[in-house]
């Protein structure tokens, strides 16, 4: 519940709620109302909490997040956790 | 020092580690305490207590949401499926958390319709596909999640999804720490602030330890470095007798937090006047419960709820090692009869609890060396 999954926009506007991420190469919807101040485009990084994505990173913090997880051993419940996402 | 070579950046470690060393030069302990688990996880994972000079020690705080939260609560919840047929829906973390009659997954065991989601979405989503059923999602967390119920709860209501209610767990982390600083035995000299919270509040929230309390107080992110770095940032400030709120995981967490999450924290939930947690007792205007507008999503309004307060198992210590006064290994059941397999007590469930992840880093490890 705590993790912090990093993901890249890859599609956005098929409802203006939804982004598509893709994390190693496994794409899910997240929400993005909790980003609803600035808009995002495709290509933009986000922390994915619980299916929403909460804030904006870098490419290289990106890279830099999922070698943490890595390194923590949570990689593996990370993706579990994306793969999880069914509310699209 | 045999993890240093394993992080990126060894010698931005040896440096920090290098100056922590020089800080804490002094006749004196230091005693900091992480407030959220993921810190505590990543400390442990990491070993790098090992790397702190003895006199640095590091005391594992309240924010591990599962740990904290009290026994009669997963009873209350599972009531809700056990006796009203409703489908329970929670996150992974709280399946293992024992409640007086078994954990969810016990229950599950039993025959009770209890799902395991990694969204709220997931859990409103399961309420569509099953409309002749009631659908309850065990919402539980700090500030990091309570956003996501809050937009998950506005779009049941814009969808009209009748079956689905929330039985909410969401508490606030300053009231924790309040809590912990006006305790008779808090002996702490400064905090490590949560990483993934502040991103949601923002460091302002945080203004109160400095200058009411005097505790510098530094947000922090979740590498070794970062963790390395903050405690080299607290020493300083307590070497030259400052008390600041300072931000070292700017990267990611803004000064002000997140407004878009802040809006829906407010406009979905209201602070409770008490809420019981686990270690630390009742605590004023420290937990979230849906507002009047929407109670009709409200599982405790929509269903007779005991509101049972459930003593903790007599031996354990819970509260002690949650508050900082034992170290995990000093309670009576650690390792014996409370284990990561068989926990007893929440600390020895989720990985982000001092228990399991001292069990998992330091006390298997050294069993495996001494065997």
């Amino acid at each position: 519940m705590c993790l912090a999954i990093p993901g890249q926009i890859v599609e956005l506007g098929s409802e203006p709620h939804l982004a598509t991420v893709e994390v190693s190469a496994v794409r899910r919807k997240v929400n993005i109302d909790l980003l609803s101040d600035e808009p995002l485009s495709v290509g933009d990084w986000v922390l994915i909490h619980v299916g929403f994505a909460m804030s904006r990173i870098s490419g290289e913090q990106a890279d830099e997040q999922l070698r943490l997880l890595r390194m923590l051993g949570e990689d593996i419940q990370a993706m579990e956790e994306l793969e999880g996402y069914r509310f699209e | 020092m045999k993890y240093v070579d394993e992080f990126r950046e060894p010698a931005l470690i040896q440096t920090a580690v290098a100056e922590i060393a020089r800080l804490a030069d002094v006749p004196r302990q230091f005693r900091i305490m992480e407030v959220c688990g993921g810190h505590t996880h990543a400390i442990y994972r990491f070993g790098l207590e090992q790397l702190l000079p003895p006199n640095v020690e590091l005391i594992h705080g309240p924010g591990c949401p599962v740990c904290v939260l009290p026994m009669g609560r997963i009873d209350d919840g599972l009531r809700l499926a056990v006796e009203h047929g409703a489908i329970f829906t929670a996150f992974g973390d709280v399946m293992r958390v024992p409640g007086r009659n078994g954990s969810p997954l016990a229950q599950q065991a039993r025959g009770v319709d209890v799902r395991i989601v990694y969204s709220p979405l997931d859990a409103l989503r399961l309420a569509q596909q099953h409309p002749d059923r009631h659908v309850v999602f065990f919402a539980i967390g700090f500030e990091t999640t309570a956003p996501s119920t809050a937009v998950t709860v506005r779009r049941a209501r814009q969808l009209g999804v009748a079956n689905f209610s929330v039985f909410c767990n969401h508490v606030t982390i300053v009231p924790a720490i309040r809590a912990i600083l006006e305790s008779p035995d808090m002996r702490l000299d400064a905090f490590i602030g949560p990483g993934h919270v502040s991103t949601v509040i923002g460091c302002r929230p945080y203004t109160f330890m400095v200058e009411r309390h005097k505790k510098p107080t530094v947000v922090c992110g979740f590498e070794p470095l970062d963790l390395l770095q903050s405690i080299a940032m607290i020493l300083k400030q307590i070497r030259e007798s400052r008390a600041e709120v300072e931000n070292q995981y700017a990267r990611v967490v803004p000064w002000d937090g997140n407004d878009a999450a802040l809006t829906a924290i407010a406009d979905v939930f209201e602070l409770r006047p008490y809420f019981e947690w686990r270690g630390l007792g009742f605590l004023s205007q420290s937990a979230l419960r849906l507002r009047d507008a929407y109670g009709e999503w409200d599982a405790e309004r929509r269903f007779p709820v005991a509101g049972v307060s459930v003593a903790d198992p007599k031996a354990s210590q819970c509260g002690e090692v949650l508050k900082g006064v034992l170290k995990p290994h000093q309670c009576k059941l650690f390792g014996r009869e409370c284990t990561p397999e068989w926990p007893v007590g929440a600390l020895m469930v989720s990985s982000e609890g001092s228990c399991a992840a001292y069990y998992n880093h330091v006390y298997c490890r050294a069993a495996a060396t001494t065997s």
